[in-house]
């Protein structure tokens, strides 16, 4: 069926970190937990499937010089409306993806799709392929932080698993093991698309 | 002409529709919001300043306005009564505004204790003011003593090398004894 595509391509195609390879830096800095990650994805489904189908009914409306403005200024309303939801009803959440919340305004990915993809396609397509790549996107940060958070805290969503003379890893929870695993991981999933 | 008019009016639209809808979610989620800074800034350095009060501190909490100035004053009870007072002041650090909570206790009129509430302080250096090894010393500080403004009173060692930092402190300190004695008058009236 053509429009289920809209939705599976985001999960494996057009996985925005390891195939789209984009925004990245947020990607880096909240999959220090598994938790902070889910967070983070939940966050950007939110902000990437209102935003698309929102730019996708006004697609004939807005007039093609404003259109990057436009989008920003949807994205932006939305990306504030998660950060007050946050603050009032997941504070321990909220204090710890910190100024990130803000930064998904300029997450390439949710411009991106709108200037590829909803301006240019109808509601339910676009709120579609906004769900699809925003799973795909929380996906790839639950797993990111997942092996991160095990590797360097010895926890998974807090919960500790690790055998207990497990010296916990922490180059894993900063900057530099942060790009090793995400370039272990891109090589990891080049390889097996290069095999099928 | 007609392009720009359209995209006037057009991107004056989105901007006004969106920046109603924010105004009133804000509107919305603004007490709820309040009461989560509370509980989770406030509320744990709170408790640390009026250690071993037996009530709530966030639900005893009072607004009062004192010099056209509206304060909340955190209330800690012991047996039932009131038993100390805490309340915010601001002092100006090396980076920015630093906010002490200061707890009074109101029979001895000696000091709880204080603690930092949110600063802007060089990490690891002016930060420092934040542990425990400098605002220990300021428990059990009588009311009557002695401070200069934008100076630590003798009593206090300041943190080597971040002398802006400690006498932004002491300074939120002299501002709240000074409120003290207005302060009193709003408890243990019950």
């Amino acid at each position: 069926m053509g429009l289920s595509k809209e939705f599976t391509k985001g999960l494996w195609n057009e996985l925005p970190p390891f195939r789209l390879v984009l925004g990245l830096c947020p990607v880096l800095a909240v999959t220090k937990s598994a938790e902070t990650g889910l967070g983070m994805g939940l966050a950007v489904i939110f902000v990437l499937t209102c935003s698309n189908m929102l730019v996708s009914s006004l697609r004939k409306i807005i007039p093609r010089k404003v259109r990057i403005a436009s989008f920003i200024v949807i994205i932006a309303t939305f990306v504030i409306i998660v950060e007050l939801t946050s603050q009032a009803f997941f504070y321990p959440i909220y204090e710890k993806l910190g100024i990130f919340i803000p930064l998904i305004v300029v997450n390439c990915i949710i411009l991106g799709r709108a200037e590829a993809f909803a301006s240019r396609n109808g509601i339910f397509a676009s709120a579609l392929d906004g769900l699809g790549i925003g799973l795909g996107y929380t996906v790839s940060l639950v797993v990111l932080g997942g092996i991160r958070e095990i590797l360097g805290s010895g926890t998974i969503f807090g919960a500790d698993i690790m055998w207990a003379s497990f010296r916990p890893f922490t180059f894993m929870v900063e900057a530099p093991g942060a790009f090793v695993s995400l370039g272990l991981l891109l090589g990891i999933m080049n390889a097996f698309s290069k095999s099928n | 002409m007609k392009e720009i008019v359209q995209m006037i009016v057009v991107l004056s639209l989105i901007c006004t529709v969106c920046g109603l809808a924010l105004s009133g979610y804000r509107d919305m989620t603004a007490e709820r919001i309040e009461n989560q800074v509370l509980m989770n800034v406030q509320g744990p350095k709170v408790k640390l300043v009026l250690d071993g009060a037996e009530n709530d501190l966030i639900a005893d909490r009072r607004k009062v306005t004192i010099n056209d100035r509206q304060l909340l004053l955190f209330i800690g009870k012991k047996q039932g009564k009131d038993w100390a007072v805490a309340f915010e002041t601001v002092g100006k650090g090396f980076g920015g505004d630093l906010k002490v909570m200061v707890g009074y206790d109101i029979e001895q009129n000696n000091l709880t204790g204080i603690q930092i509430i949110s600063h802007k302080e060089t990490p690891g250096v002016g930060s420092r003011v934040t542990k425990d090894q400098f605002t220990k010393q300021f428990k059990g500080l009588h009311i009557d003593i002695e401070i200069a403004p934008n100076q630590c009173p003798d009593e206090i060692d300041a943190i080597s090398g971040a002398s802006y930092s400690s006498k932004g402190v002491c300074e939120a300190l002299r501002k709240s004894i000074a409120l003290y004695p207005e302060i009193r008058k709003y408890v243990s009236a019950n």
